[in-house]
C-alpha cells in the first residue's frame, strides 16, 4: 500500500506544532499501525530527517505506552473493527492511496513533549492520591482468611483491566480523566481487602484528578467508547455513588 | 591460517569469517568462585532462616539516612522500591517508561507458581524445589531455588492483600491451574494477564511509598553508567530522556532490577525497550556475568510475517493443553489449506516422537522439534527470506499447525471460547485468520534469559554495593526456566530477598551521597557523554534499526534454538566485524539534549554487540547440550539433549578483561545435596 500521513510535528518545549505531510510506500496489510510508522522513520533517517517520536514499549496491548489520534480518534478507534490499542491497530483496517492523520492525545492534562509523545504522569499522581491499599510487606495474612465472592471479584477484574493509556482522555471533549479514576475505585471497592479505605480513597482521587485539571463527566460516554480494555461507563456511576456515600460517612473524612 | 573473505547478505560489506580455532584463542580462565552466603552445612530448609538471622540489622532510625538507587520498576524493581521504602530507607527508583506501571512484567500471560497446596494435591516447597531444579537442568543453584520455593506461599498472600483479582472459585476461594507440564495445580493466574495484575499491585504499593515520600521516582530516565568508587557501587549515572541531561544519583548501594536481554536478538517477544545497558555497564565495571548464553525459546508465538516486523507476539503456553500440533508429512502439501489435508498425511510429529508427554513436552524440546520440521521443509505458512550459513538468501516456511479442530468437536466452539476466547481474539486481530476455522500457525521465538548477572546469595554481585534482582541476575532458573517461574522470582527477591539481605551490607556500609565533583562520578559522567557525543559524530549511513536486526540474523542463526562449534566461531567474527562497521557507519540524527529515540536504541544496540559476542563465546566453551543450550555435537543417538554433568556442573561466571580482551571465566560449581542428579525425559 501507499499511504499519505499527516503527522503532528513538535519540538519540545514549543507552544506549538503543525501537520507535515509524508508519502510512504510499501505497507503490507500485515504490519500494525507502529511498524509501519517504523518504515516511515527508516526512511526519514536514510533521508536525513529527524524521525518523528512517538511512545511505544509493548507492542501487544498491555502497558498502555502506545497512543495516537488516528483520523480523529484515539488508537484509530474509528478505523478498527474491534476495540484496539494503536500498536494492535493493523495496517489492513486501511486502503491503497489512504491519506490518515496522526495526533498526539490532546488535552491539557497532558501536555506535548515531542511530536506524538505526550507527558501523562497525571495519572500516577491520581493513584498516589489513593489508588491502593495500605499493607506493608510481610504483613499479609494468609491468601484464604478472606474468601472473595466471584461475582465481585470478576467486576474488581474487570476493572483491573485498565492499561492506564490514557485514551479515555483524549476522546473526551471535557478531557476529564473520569473512566480511569473509576476503574481504580471499581476494581478497589469491590474486593474485601479495599473496604476500610474506600471513602476516603475516592474522595482523595476525585480531589486529585480535578486538581491536575482534568474535566468533569458529563456522560458523553466517548471515553468509554475508545476504551481499548472496555472499561464501562457503569465503572463511572459506582464512582459517584462511593463519592456521595463518602460525604455522609465518617471514614470518608480525612483526620 | 588465511582469512577467507565473505559478504555479508544486507550490505556487501567484506567479512572475515574464518576465525582462531583453539578456545584460548577467545578466553582464558580465572579462579573459582564460590557463593560464601548460604551455610550449605545446613538442612536446606534452615539455609534461609539461618541467613535471615545472621544477616546484619540496620536500626529504623538509620535507615532514613541511607540511600538506595534502584533501577527498574517490573516485578522486581518495583517490589523492592516500595518494600525498601516501607522499611524506611530513602530510595531512588528509575525506568525508561513514562510511568513505572509499564514495565515489561506486565505482559506475562500465563501465571505465577507457588507452594500453596491448596488443591490438595501432595505439592509442597520441596516439590516446587524439585521441579524447579530439573527444569533448569541441575544448572541452578540449589540454595536459592529452595529458597525461592519457600517465600512462593508468601507471595500470593501479599498480592492478594494489595488487591490483585486473581481468579476465584464460586465459594471466593482461589482458583488455581497447572501448567507447563507439571503434575500439580499451583499456578496462580488473572485470566491471561497475571503479570499485568501483579505488576499494578506492585506499581500501587510503590505509588504509595512515592506519596508517602520515601520513594523519589524518575520515569523517563535512562541508566547509563555504574559509579564505583573504592571498589563498592555508589550511584549510577542516568540521561534525563526528555531533556537529555545526564545526571549522577548516589547513594549507599545500588539495585539493578532491570530485565532481561532478549532483545538482542532484534525479535524476540520482549517489549521494544528491554535492553542490557545496565547490567552490561555493570559487567564493564567488574560485575561478573553468568551463564550468558541460556536463552530461553517459546515454543508458542505467532510466526515472522515479513521484513519490517518489530517484535514477535506470544500465545500462551496453555494453549498446548488442547491443541494437537502438526505438520504436513508431505512437502508439496505446505501451501495447501489444512483443512484439505487428510488426517493420514498429517504428521502430529510431538505425538510420535514423545509418546508420553505429547504436546506438553518443554519448551526447549517442543522449540526445536518446530524448526527441525521447518528445517526439513515441512514448515507452513508464508515463505519468508532468510540468510543461509554462506550468505546466500533462501525462502523457508517458519511455521507449524496448533490445530484445535479435535478440541471443538470434544468440547463445542463454546467450550473451547470459554478457555481461549481472549487468546483466539488476540490470533486474529494479529493474523487477520479464525482460528475456530483453520488451524493457527505458531513458531518458537526468543522469550527470556536465564542467563544474567552474576549473584550471591545475597544477591550481591561481586562488586560490593551492587545488587541484581529479577530477570536480570542469573540465580534460579538454570539452563532452562518453566513456566510461571519468572513472575515468582522476581516478586520474591524485590519483596522477601533483598529487604532481609541488603541490610547486612548497608549495616557495615554507609558512606552516604557523593558530591557530583567526586573523581569517581565525574569520570562516570563524562565517559557517558563522551558516548553519546561519539554516536551522534558518525553521521554514517545505515540506521540503528538495520544493525540491529543484522547482529539478531547473526545471533538466530548460530546462536538460537542450535549451535555448534563451526557456526558460533563463524558469528563471533561476524559480529566484530559488524561491530567495527556500526562504529564506522551509523546515522544517528537530532540532539543529545533533546527527546532522542534513535539515540536511545543505539546506546543499547552498542552494548548488544559485546554481549552478543559473549554469549557466543559461552554457548561455545559449553561443551554439552541443557535446557535451552543445544549444542549439535552433543546429543543422543535420537537427537536428545545429551548433558556433561561430570565436566559442566557449574555457572560460567564472566569476567570483564577490557574492551578489545579476552574475558575471563570464572566456574562456580555446583553442588547438589538436597537433590540428586537426573537426566530429564520425556519420552
Ligand atoms: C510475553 C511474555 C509472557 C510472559 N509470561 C510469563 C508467565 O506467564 N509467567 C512467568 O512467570 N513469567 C512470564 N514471563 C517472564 C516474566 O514476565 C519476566 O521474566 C519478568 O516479568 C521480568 O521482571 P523484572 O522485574 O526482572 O524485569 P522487567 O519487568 O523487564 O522490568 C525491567 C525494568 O527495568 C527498567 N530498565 C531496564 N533498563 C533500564 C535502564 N538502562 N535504565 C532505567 N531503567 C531501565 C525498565 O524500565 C523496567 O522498569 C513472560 C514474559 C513475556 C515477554
Ligand atoms: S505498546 Fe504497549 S499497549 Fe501499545
Amino acid at each position: 500500500m501507499k499511504l499519505t500521513l499527516k503527522i503532528w510535528r513538535q519540538a519540545r518545549g514549543a507552544q506549538q506544532g503543525k501537520l507535515v505531510d509524508y508519502e510512504v510506500d510499501g505497507v503490507s496489510e500485515d504490519m500494525s499501525f507502529l511498524e509501519m510508522l517504523d518504515l516511515l522513520n527508516e526512511e526519514l533517517t536514510v533521508k536525513g530527517e529527524e524521525p518523528v517520536a512517538f511512545d511505544s514499549d509493548c507492542r501487544e496491548g498491555i502497558c498502555g505506552m502506545c497512543g495516537v489520534v488516528i483520523n480523529g480518534t484515539p488508537h484509530g478507534r474509528g478505523n478498527s473493527p474491534v476495540p484496539t490499542t494503536t500498536c494492535q491497530l493493523h495496517m489492513r483496517s486501511f486502503s491503497d492511496g489512504d491519506t490518515i492523520t496522526i495526533e498526539p492525545w490532546k488535552a491539557e492534562p497532558f501536555p506535548v513533549v515531542k511530536d506524538l509523545v505526550v507527558d501523562r504522569t497525571a495519572f500516577d499522581r491520581i493513584i498516589q492520591a489513593g489508588g491502593f491499599i495500605s499493607v506493608n510487606t510481610g504483613s499479609a495474612p494468609d491468601a484464604h482468611s478472606v474468601p472473595a465472592p466471584k461475582l465481585k471479584a470478576d467486576i474488581a477484574f474487570d476493572n483491573a483491566t485498565c492499561i492506564g493509556c490514557g485514551a479515555c482522555v483524549a476522546a473526551c471533549p471535557n478531557a476529564s480523566a473520569m473512566l480511569f479514576t473509576s476503574a481504580k475505585v471499581t476494581h478497589l471497592a469491590n474486593l474485601p481487602q479495599g473496604q476500610p479505605e474506600r471513602y476516603l480513597r475516592v474522595k482523595n482521587m476525585v480531589g486529585q484528578h480535578d486538581a491536575e485539571g482534568f474535566g468533569n463527566c458529563s456522560n458523553i460516554g466517548e471515553c468509554a467508547a475508545v476504551c481499548p480494555k472496555g472499561i464501562p461507563l457503569e465503572s463511572i456511576s459506582q464512582l459517584n455513588r462511593d463519592l456521595i456515600s463518602s460525604l455522609f460517612r465518617k471514614d470518608g473524612f480525612k483526620g | 591460517m588465511p582469512d577467507e573473505i565473505k559478504t555479508t547478505a544486507a550490505t556487501g560489506a567484506p567479512v572475515a569469517t574464518s576465525v582462531p580455532a583453539s578456545d584460548a584463542d577467545y578466553y582464558t580462565i580465572g579462579e573459582e568462585i564460590n557463593d560464601a552466603k548460604a551455610n550449605t552445612d545446613l538442612p536446606i530448609a534452615e539455609v534461609w532462616p539461618d541467613r535471615q538471622f545472621h544477616a546484619k540489622l540496620v536500626n529504623p532510625a538509620n535507615r532514613r539516612k541511607m540511600t538506595i538507587v534502584i533501577v527498574g520498576t517490573g516485578l522486581a524493581g518495583a517490589a523492592a522500591a516500595a518494600s525498601l521504602g516501607e522499611a524506611g530507607y530513602n530510595v531512588l527508583n528509575f525506568c525508561y517508561q513514562d510511568s513505572p506501571r509499564r514495565a515489561h512484567s506486565i505482559a506475562a500471560q500465563g501465571g505465577i507458581n507457588a507452594a500453596k497446596n491448596y488443591k490438595n494435591d501432595n505439592d509442597s516447597t520441596f516439590r516446587l524445589f524439585y521441579d524447579t531444579v530439573k527444569g533448569g537442568d541441575y544448572r541452578a543453584r540449589e540454595t536459592n531455588v529452595y529458597r525461592l520455593a519457600a517465600v512462593s506461599a508468601n507471595i500470593i498472600d501479599q498480592c492478594v492483600a494489595q488487591g490483585v483479582p486473581f481468579a476465584r472459585e464460586y465459594g471466593g476461594l482461589l482458583d488455581t491451574r497447572s501448567f507447563g507440564g507439571v503434575q500439580v495445580q499451583r499456578t496462580f493466574y488473572a485470566r491471561g494477564q497475571t503479570g499485568q495484575q501483579l505488576l499494578i499491585g506492585a506499581y500501587q504499593a510503590l505509588e504509595r511509598q512515592i506519596a508517602a515520600g520515601t520513594v523519589k521516582m524518575y520515569p523517563r530516565h535512562e541508566m547509563l553508567e555504574v559509579i564505583v568508587k573504592d571498589g563498592k557501587a555508589r550511584g549510577i549515572v542516568a540521561r534525563d530522556m526528555v531533556t537529555g541531561e545526564v545526571t549522577p544519583h548516589t547513594g549507599d548501594a545500588v539495585v539493578l532490577a532491570t530485565g532481561g536481554y532478549g532483545n538482542v536478538f532484534f525479535l524476540s517477544t520482549n517489549a521494544m525497550g528491554c535492553n542490557v545497558t545496565a547490567t552490561w555497564r555493570a559487567h564493564r565495571k567488574g560485575a561478573y556475568f553468568g551463564n550468558p548464553c541460556f536463552t530461553q525459546i517459546h515454543p508458542t508465538c505467532i510466526p515472522v510475517h515479513g521484513e519490517n516486523q518489530s517484535k514477535l507476539t506470544l500465545m500462551s503456553e496453555s494453549l498446548r493443553n488442547d491443541g494437537r500440533i502438526w505438520v504436513p508429512k508431505k512437502v508439496e502439501d505446505c501451501d495447501k489449506d489444512p483443512r484439505q489435508i487428510p488426517e493420514e498425511d498429517r504428521d502430529y510429529y510431538l505425538e510420535r516422537i514423545y509418546p508420553s508427554f505429547g504436546n506438553l513436552v518443554p519448551r526447549d524440546i517442543a522449540s526445536r522439534q518446530a524448526k527441525n520440521m521447518c528445517d526439513e521443509g515441512r514448515g507452513v505458512g508464508p515463505m519468508v527470506k532468510e540468510t543461509d550459513e554462506d550468505g546466500n538468501t533462501r525462502q523457508v516456511r517458519r511455521g507449524v499447525y496448533l490445530d484445535f479442530s479435535d478440541a471443538i468437536s470434544r468440547l463445542g466452539k463454546g467450550g473451547v471460547e470459554a478457555k481461549y476466547g481472549n487468546l483466539f481474539d488476540m490470533y486474529k486481530q494479529i493474523t487477520s485468520d479464525d482460528p475456530y476455522e483453520v488451524p493457527m500457525r505458531i513458531y518458537p521465538a526468543v522469550h527470556y534469559t536465564m542467563g544474567g548477572v552474576w549473584v550471591d546469595y545475597d544477591l550481591q554481585t561481586t562488586i560490593p554495593g551492587l545488587f541484581v534482582a529479577g530477570e536480570a541476575n542469573f540465580s534460579d532458573h538454570g539452563a532452562n526456566r518453566l513456566g510461571a517461574s519468572a513472575l515468582m522470582q522476581g516478586l520474591a527477591d524485590g519483596y522477601f530477598v533483598l529487604p532481609n539481605t541488603i541490610n547486612d551490607y548497608l549495616a557495615d556500609n554507609h558512606p552516604g551521597q557523593l558530591p557530583d565533583d567526586d573523581p569517581a562520578v565525574a569520570e562516570a559522567v563524562s565517559t557517558t557523554n563522551e558516548r553519546i557525543q561519539k554516536l551522534l559524530s558518525i553521521k554514517g549511513s545505515r540506521t540503528v534499526d538495520s544493525f540491529h536486526k543484522e547482529l539478531g540474523n547473526i545471533m538466530w542463526e548460530y546462536c538460537g534454538m542450535a549451535r555448534s562449534e563451526e557456526g558460533l566461531k563463524k558469528a563471533i567474527g561476524l559480529i566484530r566485524e559488524l561491530r567495527e562497521e556500526f562504529w564506522r557507519d551509523v546515522n544517528v540524527l537530532g540532539e543529545a539534549e533533546d527527546l532522542n529515540q534513535t539515540l536511545e536504541r543505539a546506546g543499547r544496540v552498542v552494548d548488544f554487540f559485546e554481549l552478543g559476542e559473549l554469549m557466543c563465546i559461552d554457548a561455545l566453551h559449553r561443551r554439552e547440550s541443557c535446557g535451552g543450550h543445544f549444542r549439535v555435537e552433543h546429543q543422543t543417538e535420537e537427537g536428545e539433549a545429551l548433558r556433561h554433568d561430570d565436566e559442566f556442573t557449574y555457572v560460567a561466571a564472566w569476567e570483564w578483561a577490557g574492551e578489545g580482551a579476552k574475558p575471563v571465566l570464572h566456574k562456580e560449581p555446583l553442588v547438589y545435596k538436597a537433590i540428586e542428579l537426573k537426566q530429564r525425559s520425556y519420552k
